[in-house]
């Protein structure tokens, strides 16, 4: 009753210019299975993808669908064969309803090109049931949380009858417990003959629901792994070399506080409260780690303390003076280190050489300015100094920024905000889209700085990068901070914190090591928790 | 989802800001501005001085019924003093309600402003036409007048709706109307037909669009560039060809048969909503069509989901097999279609020939109409109307001889367009895609 189907790739290679993309790749998906694709962050994954869906036509190479090859001019093409995508950002208009989104581009009509949107409500009500997705067809998608405009992007592929579903990074914005509900779902839709391509870097989820895993390194195929496979095992293969996937860190030392905030609010120019009534500090040499799910207050939070956001009340003191109303500069000068997150918009210049990115923020001051005259021989000694200290990989001190690597870009930020005696280290998503390689040399810097005693904020909407990095952990929800936890707070609790929900209520048996934590048990243990699968393996950052 | 809970903490916040984890407090959705109860209040005491207290004492008349008319309604004679400081104490209330509702931490309510405006505009025409030297004019003419001069405004925001709903910024609509008005004239006097002349002024919007469809979309160029380009053109090139072919040969090149009013018999006889929509040019019933046609088809069709599809998030449309570039490219020419039958008003049912410039900036004015109706059909429609009301007073103002400068009175309608569209559009959203092209990967 259901068609199943053999989905093929052979010999596809994918060529942008001169950047061979894919690499003569292989891979064959069979009927009812879930089939994952792993590799680092511009390992060629999602290109491949994007070819197999008929959105990039292969410079070489064949789709064959039950050994019958096919052509794809367009994504139309794909669907018509069976084959759905859920892209890394939703392809949802905003705007329209559920149902206008489902019916987009296949839509039912009555005569005259009329829209039938009853019949399309039908068919996501029945597939709503089917798998317990509890949508409703007439809210507006902007409306909805992420969790739910994934699963609007499923009943679109379903609707069009996918025997194939592509999920691109799926897990990305999810919480953790969203993301277990999405492989109950992933496992539910194989269950009813529906195969998966699963397209991932976080060796977790992999090893939990995969019944197949190629591996895929700088755009070639380097082999197929067991899901019972280790996960040391697993990133190593990803990586191309043995990597240490525990970060080796003394305990934290902590000393006086000397960084506060203190009630602090920011309101967007809609008028929403984006940081709310915010208080939390951190000591010398400890690392506070913001956890959190993407959009929830993170990104305003660094922007005030910087000086870059307007409307904010309360207060953030730094070594005893008040850094809200002060100028960028003014901020920076006071001793703040920071590392954007996202380093191509806000961290380089990327037409810039590597050499003057270094002193972006110091150019100004001696020894890089003599009056109104800039000395481009300190700027180009400065370069190599830190170039070889943080081992940036480059061609040249004066190569473009912008050609550099995610990794090597993202140390040559770090090398910059390191470079000065700091009083407050800020590093926003500091391994976002960096090679495993590179997460471990940023994490040990990290780690460095606090040890000479700078207190250091990372925010990361990666929990494992928040477990193994921090000494405290604080979970930002819409603004608000759900609560303050000690490192080794299990991936559970954290995961509902990021709901929303407060420790106490879910914790009667955590324990609070240290003194400084505000997290107290609540009187009665909540029931009905959801206690997703824990994980006790090593953590799989990437 | 904002449920808050402020359950008690055991144990001390020390004093170094330890009790990091603070109860979250409630907050008021959002606070209300001052920015509107303000305005009104200040717009109210003006009314209040300038057409209360400072009033001309004589009666201003106000024609309401026309010539063919079923039946006579006298007109309303309205004492200027007396109309002035009843509206405007009437205005005075509506502030105060508004401040008073702010003072509560409410939002004034969405009539408020209209029924402010409508008002605020009464007592201005009281005004105006009491301190006029002949204090009469005509109600049912003043409101189908403007009707007329919003005709060509229609269409050239119409033309805005088509092209900004599926992503594409439409500058150049001044330059379509000026295209579909020279056409029209030059192709209806040589064919001595008025309706081949509608037909070429289509044509001749829709290739002035294509050349915007093809620099935007095809070599992404900057979509305001070539607007203003085509804009620029399009008047050298109407400029040129009128000095140079229409005014050596008038009579073959430039006396184009006109498009008749067309009384529709019986409902047109029907006093005051006769005059404005019974008694049009084909033109002006064409504009009715066109109106209702592309809200329905925005809306409700599946032509209309993909437009507006592609205008949001083209990315989106085009994983859906929606080809966005095809999509854009046809939706902008058929946008300088509508736009070119609005150019051919001016030269076959406005004035019976071509002159330089005849459009005179109201492609501009249009493109404001589009973005005070917020990318809305409909609201394109009212807005439109509201600044041919403008043009329509300024006109009939000057003619009945007011003590205002007629240069003051001519600023009016710019004046509007500039209140209306900084003032009065608050939060309107475009088609988030607007502008941008699109470039696949």
């Amino acid at each position: 009753m259901v068609r199943v189907l053999k989905l093929e790739l052979r010999g596809i290679t994918k060529r942008f210019g001169t950047l061979l993309a894919n690499d003569h790749i292989d891979v064959v998906v069979e009927p009812g299975q879930i089939h994952c694709l792993l590799g680092e962050n511009g390992a060629g994954k999602s290109t491949l993808m994007n070819v197999l869906y008929g959105l990039y036509e292969p410079t070489e190479g064949d789709i064959l669908i039950d050994d019958k090859p096919v052509a794809f001019r367009g994504p139309g093409d794909a669907m018509a064969a069976g084959i759905g995508m859920v892209h890394q950002h939703f392809m949802l208009v905003p705007v329209f309803t559920v149902a206008e989104n489902v019916a987009l581009g296949a839509e039912p009509t009555k005569a005259a090109g009329f829209l039938n949107l009853d019949q399309t409500r039908q068919r996501i009500k029945e597939i709503s049931d089917q798998y317990g997705f509890n949508v409703d067809p007439d809210a507006l998608v902007e409306d909805l949380p992420v969790g739910v405009q994934q699963r609007v992007e499923i009943i679109k592929a379903l609707v069009r009858d996918a025997r194939v579903l592509i999920l691109d990074e799926p897990t990305a914005v999810l919480t953790p417990q969203e993301t277990d509900e999405l492989l109950d779902i992933m496992r539910q839709l194989k269950s009813r003959g529906t195969s998966i391509v699963f397209i991932s870097h976080k060796l977790r989820e992999v090893k939990a629901v995969s019944d197949t895993i190629t591996v895929i390194r700088r755009g070639k195929v380097v082999g197929t792994a067991d899901p019972a496979a280790s996960t040391t095992e697993l990133a190593s293969m990803m990586v191309g070399r043995a990597v240490s996937l525990t970060l080796d860190k003394a305990p934290a030392q902590p000393k006086e506080t000397t960084f506060e905030v203190r009630d602090l609010t920011v309101v967007a120019p809609n008028g929403q409260h984006v940081v709310d009534h915010l208080s939390f500090h951190i000591r010398r040499g400890e690392i506070l780690a913001i956890a959190g799910v993407q959009g929830n207050g993170q990104t305003e939070l660094t922007e005030a303390i910087l000086g870059l956001q307007e409307r904010v009340t309360g207060s953030i003191v730094l070594d005893g003076k008040e850094l809200v109303g002060r100028s960028v500069k003014e901020v920076l000068e006071a001793g703040v280190g920071f590392v954007p997150e996202d380093r191509k918009v806000d961290g380089l210049v990327g037409t810039f050489s590597v050499a003057e990115n270094l002193v972006l923020d110091l150019y100004d001051k001696p020894p890089f300015a003599k009056g109104i005259s800039m000395s481009p021989a300190k700027v180009m000694e400065n370069a190599k100094q830190r170039i070889g200290e943080f081992d940036v990989r480059t061609p040249s001190a004066a190569a473009a920024a912008g050609t550099l690597s995610g990794g090597n870009q993202q140390k040559l930020v770090m090398a910059r905000e390191l470079s000065r005696p700091l009083r407050l280290f800020i590093a926003s998503q500091p391994t976002r889209g960096v090679d495993v390689g590179s997460i471990e040399f940023l994490h040990r810097r990290i780690v460095a700085e606090r040890d000479q005693g700078t207190p250091v904020m990372i925010i990361s909407t990666e929990l494992d990068e928040v477990m193994e990095l921090a000494d405290r952990i604080a979970v930002l929800y819409k603004g608000k901070l759900v609560g303050t936890v000690p490192a080794g707070t299990s991936r559970d609790v954290l995961g509902l914190m990021m709901a929303g929900i407060p420790p106490e209520e879910h914790t009667p048996e955590e324990q609070t090591p240290d003194g400084h934590s505000p997290v107290h048990h609540a009187q009665t243990p909540q029931a009905g928790t959801p206690a997703p699968a824990s994980n006790a393996e090593g953590a799989d950052h990437a | 989802m904002s449920t808050t809970v402020s359950s008690p903490r055991p144990g001390s916040p020390k004093p170094g800001g330890a009790g990091a984890a603070a109860p979250a407090t409630v907050l008021a959705a959002k606070p209300v501005s001052w920015k509107t109860p303000v305005l009104l209040a200040v717009f109210a005491l003006v009314s209040l001085v300038f057409f209360g207290f400072l009033a001309p004492r004589q009666t201003a008349s106000f024609g309401i019924s026309t010539g063919g008319d079923f039946f006579q309604l006298p007109a309303l004679e309205i004492n200027a003093f007396a109309g002035g400081i009843v509206l405007s104490v009437l205005l005075v209330a509506l502030a105060g309600y508004a401040v008073f509702l702010k003072t509560k931490g409410q939002p004034a309510p969405g009539w408020l402003p209209v029924t402010f405006i409508v008002i605020f505009v009464a007592a201005f025409l009281i005004w105006v036409v009491g301190g006029a030297r002949t204090p009469a004019i005509s109600l049912a003419g003043l409101i189908a007048g403007s009707v007329t001069l919003a005709v060509p405004l229609v269409f050239g925001s119409l033309s805005g709706v088509l092209c900004e709903r599926v992503g594409v910024v439409n500058i150049a609509i001044e330059g379509q109307l000026l295209g579909g008005a020279f056409t029209a004239a030059i192709v209806a006097s040589m064919t001595k037909n008025a309706f081949i002349g509608l037909l070429a002024a289509a044509i001749a919007g829709a290739v002035v669009s294509m050349v915007l469809a093809l620099f935007s979309i095809k070599y992404l160029v900057n979509q305001i560039i070539v607007g203003v380009v085509l804009n620029v053109l399009v008047s050298g090139v109407t400029g040129f060809l009128f000095s140079t072919v229409m005014q050596a040969n008038k009579a073959q090149f430039n006396s184009p048969p006109g498009l008749d009013v067309i009384d529709i018999p019986v409902l047109s006889s029907i006093p005051i909503i006769g005059p404005i929509l019974f008694r049009q040019s084909l033109v002006g019933y064409l504009m009715y069509v066109a109106v209702a046609v592309v809200w329905v088809g925005l809306f409700k069709t599946r032509w209309g989901l993909r437009v507006r599809a592609v205008g949001e998030h083209p990315q989106a449309a085009d994983t859906l097999g929606i080809n966005v570039n095809a999509t854009r490219f046809w939706n902008v020419t058929l946008g300088g279609a509508v736009a070119g039958i609005g150019g051919s008003f001016f030269t076959l049912v406005a004035i019976d020939s071509f002159t330089k410039e005849i459009s005179g900036g109201r492609g501009f004015i249009a493109l404001a109409a589009l973005i005070f109706g917020r990318w809305n059909p409909v609201g394109a429609f009212f807005a439109a109307l509201l600044f041919g009301f403008a043009d329509n007073l300024q006109s009939i103002v000057t003619i009945i001889g007011t003590p205002v400068p007629s240069q003051f009175m001519a600023m009016l309608p710019y004046l509007v367009t500039v209140l209306a569209v900084a003032g009065l559009v608050g939060k309107s959203r475009g088609p988030a895609a607007s502008g941008i092209p699109y470039v696949k990967g």
